[in-house]
């Protein structure tokens, strides 16, 4: 599958709690209303600026923090279509994939905020149309892929109604 | 070739020679919830046209994060969850009953047990010597309904203790210095284990302490190998039948491997806002604080309380400096009663919480106003963690806490009568 949009971009170390604040958390029930406040405390602006087909493009550790899936679940529903990150935290990685959203380790420094990027999921590359740059990202887990496949655990679980390791 | 604790458990479950890096299926032996994760869980788990636990009696959901609720959003979370786990069967921990970690180590967590819970700080029945880790809701929704996971067999970290701790260092200490050291994401994907002599006279809470951050460094996991310390808890806790030797191979591979002379460390602090921008306390003394704040899955056990108990015993609190207690379970609380330290801590000065996650997360008892700052013998001090993305938080052990509370600013317990 191949992906179009614009790096939005952040540094290191964005935490679960500055993706979705634990102040809104009355709001968990109601995922759209929680996503109007998706970033807010790293980025007050970022859910009015983003758009449909966006990417997140941070630094290292992205997503650090509680296990809390309303996290990426809320980065969805916002439109972000990918996350790409120099690392990211394990429980977030897991979440991001079970609830159908890409996430691609790479050397994000290549990447500046608001280029359009070209992504190819399958193959793994990441072009910068801005800069002209290009970019490969890490292998994810067999398992993960066929998740992902699915657009993530329940569609996935819904077909084979168990994992396929 | 010899085996991590995280490879002996995950082999022995899946029932395939796991090494690090494999990827396997192993059954799960206690799976949870808790009132911040539990209602997508029970969503996502209806999403998928499940109608079963695998095993009610081993399916249990927490409410205890926001306890009782300060808003009708959340009283209504509740009863989706109080209603879920009537009509399946599942185990429900109410409100006032503690903090999910310190229930699943008083009454669940054995060693050689997987157990899955829909909280990042599943990781504290490590102390126990049980590979527990952290999930998102779909995943925990689908352990209920299928008693089992996968998992990637992570690589493991090891660090060996040795050496007595100084007076008023502790465990905590010692955990915020492994994170200040290896930094956040020094354990991503990792299994942190841990021994050395220091490790084998280190009592059950204080081993609760450190499992329960090692998922501030990225740790999937954080184990303790299974001694007569673990035995004689489980005993104390009717459990001695579940009691089993397990400790790492001699030869097991690790990533690498960290010592830690105990006798060196110092009382350490977390500064704003990140876990591992840490310091000696001797650095930040004199910061001005607003609100401490003691308990959590971190420090919110009866040692704890203890400590805190023995230094603002005859004393007050500092007048400019509010100090709330949350023990970390109910059990905990009528000990703490028993043992008269919630008599000393309310003559001191302080508001002694419901069991349960109190302030730490931001959404009740004890949200942080603008510039405020908090001293917190929590695990996390992210920007907007306690509920104000414009106020500081420190972190700190139970003993700088309680001696901060006292002057009203940061200080070292070392100082303190």
């Amino acid at each position: 599958m191949i992906l179009k949009g614009k790096a939005l971009k952040f540094g290191d170390d964005i935490s679960t709690d500055l993706i979705q604040p634990g102040r809104y958390n009355y709001l968990r029930s109601n995922l759209p209303e929680l996503a109007k406040h998706v970033l807010e405390d790293a980025d007050p602006t970022f859910a009015s600026r983003v758009k449909k087909g966006d990417f997140i493009v941070a630094g290292k550790n992205f997503g650090l923090g509680s296990s809390r899936e309303h996290a990426p679940a809320i980065l969805k529903l916002a439109g972000v279509s990918a996350i790409l990150a120099k690392s990211v935290a394990r429980i977030f990685f897991r979440n991001a994939i079970n609830v159908g959203l890409p996430v691609l380790i790479c050397d994000t420094d290549k990447i500046n905020d608001g280029d359009e990027l070209e992504i190819d999921l399958s193959a793994g590359t990441i072009v910068d149309l801005t800069n002209g740059a290009r970019l490969t990202s890490g292998v994810i887990p067999d398992v993960m892929l066929k998740i992902l496949d699915e657009g993530g655990l329940v569609p996935y679980i819904k077909k084979y109604g168990d994992f396929k390791v | 070739m010899g085996k991590t604790l995280a490879e002996k458990i995950l082999s022995e479950k899946s029932g395939i020679d796991a090494r690090a890096g494999d990827i396997v299926i192993a059954p799960v032996d206690t799976v949870f919830a808790q009132d911040g994760t539990g209602p997508l869980a029970i969503r996502q788990f209806q999403a998928c046209g499940f109608d079963r636990l695998a095993c009610p009696a081993s399916t249990i959901f927490f409410l205890d994060h926001n306890a009782p609720t300060p808003t009708k959003e959340l009283s209504n979370d509740h009863l989706l969850i109080r209603d879920f786990a009537r009509k399946c069967g599942a185990c429900l921990s109410d409100i006032g009953e503690g903090i999910c970690h310190q229930v699943i180590t008083e009454s669940y967590a054995n060693p050689g047990d997987i157990i899955v819970g829909a909280d990042s700080h599943t990781v504290t029945a490590g102390a126990l010597c049980a590979f527990a880790t952290g999930m998102g809701s779909t995943d925990i929704a689908i352990a209920f309904a299928l008693g089992k996971t996968w998992f990637r067999v992570p690589p493991s970290l090891k660090v060996n203790v040795s050496g007595r701790f100084p007076r008023m260092v502790s465990a905590k200490d010692l955990i915020l210095y492994l994170i200040g050291k290896i930094g956040a994401d020094g354990a991503t994907y990792m299994s942190l284990e841990f021994g050395g002599n220091t490790v084998a006279r280190m009592p059950i809470s204080q081993r609760l302490t450190i499992a329960n951050m090692t998922v501030e460094a990225g740790a999937k996991t954080g184990l303790f190998p299974s001694d007569e310390v673990t035995r004689t808890y489980l005993e104390s806790r009717g459990r001695g039948d579940k009691w089993r030797p397990l400790q790492p191979d001699a030869d097991a591979t690790y990533e690498k491997v960290i010592e830690i002379n105990a006798a060196k460390l110092v009382p350490m602090v977390s500064k704003p806002h990140t876990v591992d921008n840490t310091a000696p306390v001797t650095e930040v003394k004199v910061t001005r604080v607003h609100q401490v704040f003691i308990g959590t899955c971190t420090n919110g056990r009866l040692d704890d309380l203890a400590i805190v108990a023995r230094i603002l015993k005859g004393k007050k609190r500092h007048h400019d400096t509010r100090l709330l207690v949350a023990p970390a379970s109910k059990e905990v609380l009528l000990d703490a009663i028993k043992a008269g330290y919630a008599r000393t801590l309310i003559q001191a000065g302080a508001i002694v919480l419901p069991p349960g996650c109190a302030a730490c997360v931001g959404g009740h008892q004890g949200i942080l106003g603008d510039g405020e700052v908090c001293l917190s013998t929590a695990n996390r001090n992210f920007k907007g963690r306690m509920g104000n993305p414009n106020a500081f938080i420190y972190l700190s052990s139970p003993a700088t806490a309680a001696a901060s509370a006292i002057t009203g600013v940061i200080t070292d317990p070392r100082e303190s009568a």
